[in-house]
């Protein structure tokens, strides 16, 4: 029996209304074009996971387009960022480059890491991408080190890192909160709040509701934002990334949003009905953009033509990555210990 | 004799038990409702109801740490790692707290659970998601570890390991959840005991030892050899690593003459390790030619299909093991 999601929508604190930014049109028209690029990436690795070229497990953040392109726009390009396995989002928006990520979910030679760490590990850290990761809740306390070594080292990087609102239930997690508070660390605490830990809806295996209440225990700056509006998401992420590099500390924010594929590549989704799923369509992120958009007087053809203009970019990246080779057998063997 | 699938016979064995004893409970995430990401507790939830089949949030330490408080007073608990690799952030619960809890206690307090899930590559699941864990649990005292091969051993261990009395590691193999197998109709008991290796394939040229999935390329292999070179070699699937058979070794290699331990995980301190050490200390006359073992060269298992067959010590490896150590035979 398919839970509602009406019943963990946002509640309306006070204390976490946020102001959206009113961005240029000119600069949402540019997120629109990132937001549509990683959604056109990730259908396309999801056909391409259907034809049996990818294996393992494969997650992708259709719906999840707002947080990572939002955040990107709000951040500086070196701040350092860690994130789970559900992290292609977060990586194309920051300037991966789609041939080499999908070539790296294909397990070809020309990804970013050989081939050898595949979807659930994204990085590049000369774009601060300091890692995706396979076990739950593992990255954030790495994202606090990297807070602390830029605070030791006086860099004025801050560390932000993403999460699901399934890892609130590890206890790393509450050790590191503890500690970036007391030690007013530079880094920003990004739930991702897509409603479901694998096939659990969040509601059945928490014990409190709004999940950004968790932080406040802590002392924490955390407020509880639309993670499908990008204007918000840029607005939220801003503020933290301000009182973060003013030495005020950590700030928690639980974006509600919603995850319109399956878990992973192959989910069948018999925890959840087509028309739950169909009804967060009308509010997910690219629908929400389109509309302002449109609002605010773009015109239809510049959006189609973008469209068409990513389609042919992903067409063009796909075929680079089933074009590249193999990794050489060899590379199995190196990168075991560092030179 | 029907066939099922292993995932099949582990079902009915955790349903049966549940049925026997109502004592015994399944406790990890997903398990309920949805079945267990691998499918393996399907349709228990409906049966059992949630007190006895428990989805938790993803708080590994504390689910195993309460399984553990559970089985001190006397329930049994049956853990599901969702991948064995987990067992990782629950290490402390698992190796300082069940494994050492009878001893510390003077014998006062047993811990009767079993803690179960898959491990291995083959699936391109990455470093992350694929490592064999065998040789990790076997190195503390007090956990006693098993990894079947087939849905009989697999239906006969479980059953064994729920009726134990100590924590039981029950290892799954992500390939091995579809293969299929002989066994006895629902209901009927089956029991395998613990600490019994079982002789899968006899022959006289050399004994090669294994477990879990490798134990089925290395049939493939024998029967490869067989075919193509006229080597016969005789297979033992050890089933249990913790406790470890040595008898049913050493009455093959009196036999053969030549041992070749194989497994997934790294040779490197792996249970190969183990098996060899054991025979030079304890019955190395046995021994025709110097003994050996086989594993995964030291690295964590990458996502790129070519470079996890690179990595895997299966079929082709495993022939190419054999015939090295039998080159005269072979000639
Ligand atoms: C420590 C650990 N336990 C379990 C898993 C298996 N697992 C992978 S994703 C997932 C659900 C995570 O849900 P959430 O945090 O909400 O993130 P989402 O997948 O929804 O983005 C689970 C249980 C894991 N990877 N690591
Ligand atoms: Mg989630």
């Amino acid at each position: 029996m398919p839970i509602s999601v009406e019943a963990d929508i946002l509640s309306s604190r006070a204390d976490t209304v946020i102001e959206p930014a009113v961005l240029s049109n000119e600069t949402l028209t540019k997120m629109y074009r990132d937001m549509v690029l990683i959604r056109r990436v990730e259908e396309s690795l999801l056909e391409l996971a259907e034809s049996g070229k990818i294996g393992g497990a494969m997650h992708t953040a259709i719906g999840h387009e707002g947080t990572a392109v939002g955040m990107a726009a709000a951040l500086q390009p070196d701040d350092y960022l860690t994130c789970t396995y559900r992290g292609h989002h977060h990586s194309l928006a920051r300037g991966m480059d789609p041939k080499r990520a999908i070539a790296e979910v294909l397990g070809k030679a020309d990804g970013f890491a050989k081939g050898k760490g595949g979807s659930m590990h994204f990085l590049d850290p000369s774009l601060g991408l300091m890692g995706a990761n396979g076990i739950v809740g593992a990255q954030v306390p790495h994202a606090a080190g990297m807070a602390l070594a830029s605070k030791i080292r006086g860099e004025g990087r801050i560390a932000i890192t993403f999460f699901g609102d399934g890892a609130l239930y590890q206890g790393v997690m509450h050790e590191t909160f503890n500690m970036s508070q007391r030690w007013l660390l530079p880094i920003i605490f990004y739930c991702e709040n897509n409603r479901y830990s694998e096939m659990t809806p969040i509601g059945r295996t928490s014990s409190v509701r709004d999940i950004y209440m968790f932080a406040r225990a802590y002392g924490m700056h955390s407020l509880q934002i639309d993670a499908n509006d990008v204007e918000v998401v840029y607005a939220a992420v801003t503020q933290a990334a301000e009182r973060a590099r003013a030495g005020d500390g950590p700030t928690f924010i639980e974006g509600i949003t919603y995850r319109l594929a399956g878990h992973m590549a192959g989910d069948l989704e018999t925890y959840r009905s087509p028309d739950e799923i169909e009804a967060q369509r009308a509010h997910e992120p690219l629908v929400v953009l389109q509309r302002r958009l449109l609002d605010r007087g773009a015109d239809e053809k510049t959006l189609a033509e973008i469209r068409a203009e990513v389609e042919a970019e992903v067409a063009e990246a796909v075929e680079f990555a089933q074009n590249s080779p193999w990794p050489h057998p060899a590379e199995t063997y190196t990168d075991v210990f560092a030179l | 004799m029907r066939t099922t699938t292993f995932i099949q016979a582990i079902n009915e064995a955790l349903k049966e038990e549940m049925r026997r004893d109502e004592s015994v409970f399944l406790i990890g995430e997903d398990v309920g409702r949805y079945g267990g990401l691998f499918r393996v507790t399907r349709n228990l939830f409906e049966e059992f109801g949630e007190d006895r089949v428990i989805d938790t949030p993803i708080s590994e330490q504390g689910f195993m740490g309460m399984a553990t408080g559970a089985a001190i007073v006397g329930m049994r608990p049956i853990v599901e790692l969702m991948y064995m690799d987990f067992f990782l952030v629950c290490a402390d619960q698992i190796f300082n707290q069940a494994a050492k809890m009878h001893y510390m206690t003077g014998g006062l307090v047993n811990v009767p659970m079993v803690i179960r899930g898959q491990h291995g590559g083959g699936k391109r699941y990455g470093s992350q998601h694929s490592q064999c864990v065998e040789s990790a649990f076997a190195q503390w005292p007090g956990i006693k570890v098993l990894a079947p091969s087939t849905p009989y051993d697999a239906k006969g261990l479980l059953v064994s390991a729920i009726r134990d009395n100590n924590p039981v590691v029950f290892i799954e193999h992500k390939m091995l959840y579809f293969t299929r197998g002989e066994l006895p109709e629902a209901g009927e008991e089956l029991i395998v005991p613990i600490g019994k290796a079982d002789v899968k394939r006899e022959g006289k040229d050399l004994t090669l030892v294994s477990f879990s999935y490798t134990l089925l390329e290395a049939l493939e292999a024998a029967e490869e050899l067989q075919a193509e070179y006229g080597i016969d070699v005789e297979v033992v699937d050890l089933r249990s690593i913790v406790p470890l058979d040595t008898e049913t070794i050493y009455t093959s290699v009196e036999k053969t003459g030549r041992l070749l331990a194989v497994h997934e995980s790294q040779s490197n301190c792996g249970i190969g390790s183990e098996i060899v050490a054991r025979i030079y200390e304890e019955a190395p006359h046995l021994l025709k030619a110097p003994a050996r073992r086989l594993g995964m060269a030291p690295a964590s298992l990458p996502v790129s299909q070519k470079l996890e067959e690179e990595l895997l010590p299966w079929k082709k490896n495993i022939k190419a093991a054999v015939l090295e150590m039998l080159q005269p035979v072979a000639a």
